[in-house]
């Protein structure tokens, strides 16, 4: 029985595919986990929604010219995400209808110049929806430069991106370039998606973002105790999701997207019977001070 | 009260009014200022801020109070006008200013403790991989212990009541260590008692010769506490002693109605409850 169970998780990894795939998906965990703790608690999905869908335009021009896919995504979403950060406080409509507008324009200019292509293009595609048993050894490198990039910036600048995503106004006061970082948290999430995008696929790869996070933030309240748990439950959905697309003969990116939804939900209903026996606020008499 | 802000080893000892660091802590000059795209919401404020006093800016919601400490602060652009702190640019002044933002302007289910966010008061620049903890001095124990919070350090903010998150905000400000203080409506919504305790902290701060600038539109409390008092209507309608200033007259074209007067009665009534709260502290 515990042969079986310890072949059920080994046995796949005599593939190098599957080596491969697991080393892309630990680091899109890590990634995901960190910065997308920052993408819940700043309101910031549906950004990281458009950041996705405008890589496609990237994509699809670096295809067509024979460039780098991957850089071309990287330069679409670096792109959009200043294009993001210009237009919050800024245009004469709302913040979510710019962002839309911004998303579907990058979007169209993909799919405009895929269709231009007489031939059916299966690697374009292996972006739309995701292909990590199809990353190579240089996907691998991209994706560990990238993501040590990331990880390197929020270590660096820990404090200041919690003020600005916590107070933005009083972090001015006290002397934080609130604006760099404004437009550095949207870059972050710009380059964690590309990290992804091979492997999840620019329909799926918010979700790497979000529901790891989200579930965290039901079950911890302090930003660090989220990261490492978003980290946690990225890397065990993926593996989770990875195996099952290997022996169930399924789409491996939404296998991982929908245990790391059904984690979700376990937390969200473990919580909600939990939340009523909480006590919220404290006592009336300890919203004194005592002046003696 | 066990420590007091100027005997304590970190703060900064009040800057000399002298012709370098200004007569005033803070010094307006026709200001205007608003948000792009519209008209000016504040228009020609002149306003001073006496070293050691308080002063209250009073008017009605949507007068421009938190426009007028956004334009002070820099978070927007004046449109015209100058704004000097101890003599200087607020951009030079930064670490002798704290703000406290209404309550409503911060994410209350952020993940942070209501240590950390004391900690950020105490934010001296960028210092590579620094956590929370090289914000640390004593001034944020200090300041936990001025505002009666040091029992709830480790609770994420959203956990806690009214009160208690007015009081971190003014405890992050204390523990800026800061010479000059803008408050946004630091007693909205707060009961007698608990706005009590916070008028006993701003008078601890004045008594050190700090500055404070309060936005309200709680005239009892202007009326009883603040040193000045600026009526605020989108311009200056009235400024000076409360007693001069908030007339009848005055007060009806600040809040564009006759319903609100504070008569004789009411001034005495509030000085009364100034003059309980004096001796007791």
């Amino acid at each position: 029985m515990i042969e079986e169970i310890f072949g059920w998780f080994v046995d796949p990894y005599q593939f190098e595919f599957m080596q491969r795939a697991l080393i892309v998906l630990l680091l899109v965990s890590v990634v995901g986990g960190v910065v997308g703790t920052f993408v819940v608690h700043k309101g910031l999905a549906f950004s990281g929604d458009a950041l996705a869908h405008s890589t496609l335009a990237g994509v699809a021009i670096a295809f067509v010219n024979g460039a780098s896919v991957g850089i071309g995504a990287l330069v679409a979403a670096v792109a959009t995400a200043l294009g993001i950060g210009w237009v919050q406080g800024r245009s004469r409509v709302s913040y979510d209808t710019a962002i839309g507008v911004l998303f579907v324009a990058m979007f169209s200019l993909g799919i405009l110049v895929i269709s231009r292509r007489s031939q059916y293009t299966p690697d374009l595609f292996s972006f739309v929806f995701g292909n990590i048993l199809g990353v190579s050894q240089q996907d691998i490198w991209g994706a560990l430069i990238l993501g040590t990039a990331t990880l390197l910036f929020v270590g660096v600048f820990r404090r200041e991106l919690i003020m600005v995503a916590y107070d933005p106004s009083t972090a001015a006061t006290v002397g934080v370039p609130v604006n760099f970082f404004r437009y550095a948290l949207l870059v972050l999430i710009a380059v964690a998606v590309v990290v992804a995008l091979k492997g999840i696929g620019i329909v799926l790869v918010n979700a790497m973002l979000i529901v790891p996070a989200a579930t965290a933030s039901l079950l911890f309240r302090q930003i660090n105790q989220i990261m490492l748990l978003a980290v946690c439950i990225a890397a065990v959905s993926s593996v989770i999701g990875l195996h099952v697309s290997f022996y169930a003969n399924v789409a491996t990116s939404p296998a991982i997207v929908l245990v790391a939804c059904g984690m979700f939900v376990v937390a969200l209903v473990t919580v909600s019977g939990r939340r009523s026996s909480l006590p919220l606020t404290e006592d009336a008499t300890s919203d004194r001070v005592d002046m003696s | 009260m066990t420590g007091r802000i100027a005997d304590h080893p970190h703060a900064r000892e009040p800057l000399p009014p002298d012709h370098e660091h200004g007569v005033f802590a803070l010094e307006v000059d026709d200001l205007w200022a608003g948000y792009p795209g519209s008209p000016a919401v504040i228009e020609a404020i002149d306003l001073r801020v006496p070293r050691g006093e308080i002063v209250g800016l009073i008017g009605p919601n949507g007068a421009g109070k938190s426009t007028l400490f956004k334009a002070i602060l820099g978070l927007i652009d004046p449109l015209q006008g100058e704004v000097r702190a101890f003599g200087r640019q607020v951009a030079e002044a930064r670490n002798d200013i704290a703000y406290m933002p209404q309550i409503e302007e911060v994410d209350w289910n952020f993940p942070v403790s209501v240590r950390e966010v004391v900690q950020m008061g105490s934010y001296q620049g960028i210092k590579p991989f620094a956590s929370w903890t090289d914000n640390d001095g004593e001034m944020v124990d200090y300041a936990l212990e001025q505002v009666g919070l040091t029992g709830v350090i480790s609770r994420q903010i959203g956990e806690l009541s009214g009160g208690q998150r007015r009081r971190v905000l003014m405890a992050r400000s204390i523990a800026r260590g800061a010479q000059l203080f803008l408050l946004d409506e630091p007693f909205a919504g707060l009961d007698a008692g608990v706005q009590h305790d916070l008028l006993g902290i701003l008078d601890e701060l004045v008594n050190k010769d700090r500055s404070v600038l309060i936005a309200t539109h709680d005239l009892a409390c202007v009326a009883s506490c603040s040193d000045d008092a600026i009526c605020l209507n989108r311009r200056v309608i009235a400024s000076g002693p409360p007693a001069v200033v908030l007339t009848e007259e005055a007060l009806s074209e600040t809040f564009d109605r006759h319903l609100l007067t504070i008569g004789s009665l009411g001034a005495d009534l509030t000085r009364g409850l100034y003059d309980e709260h004096r001796s007791e502290i």
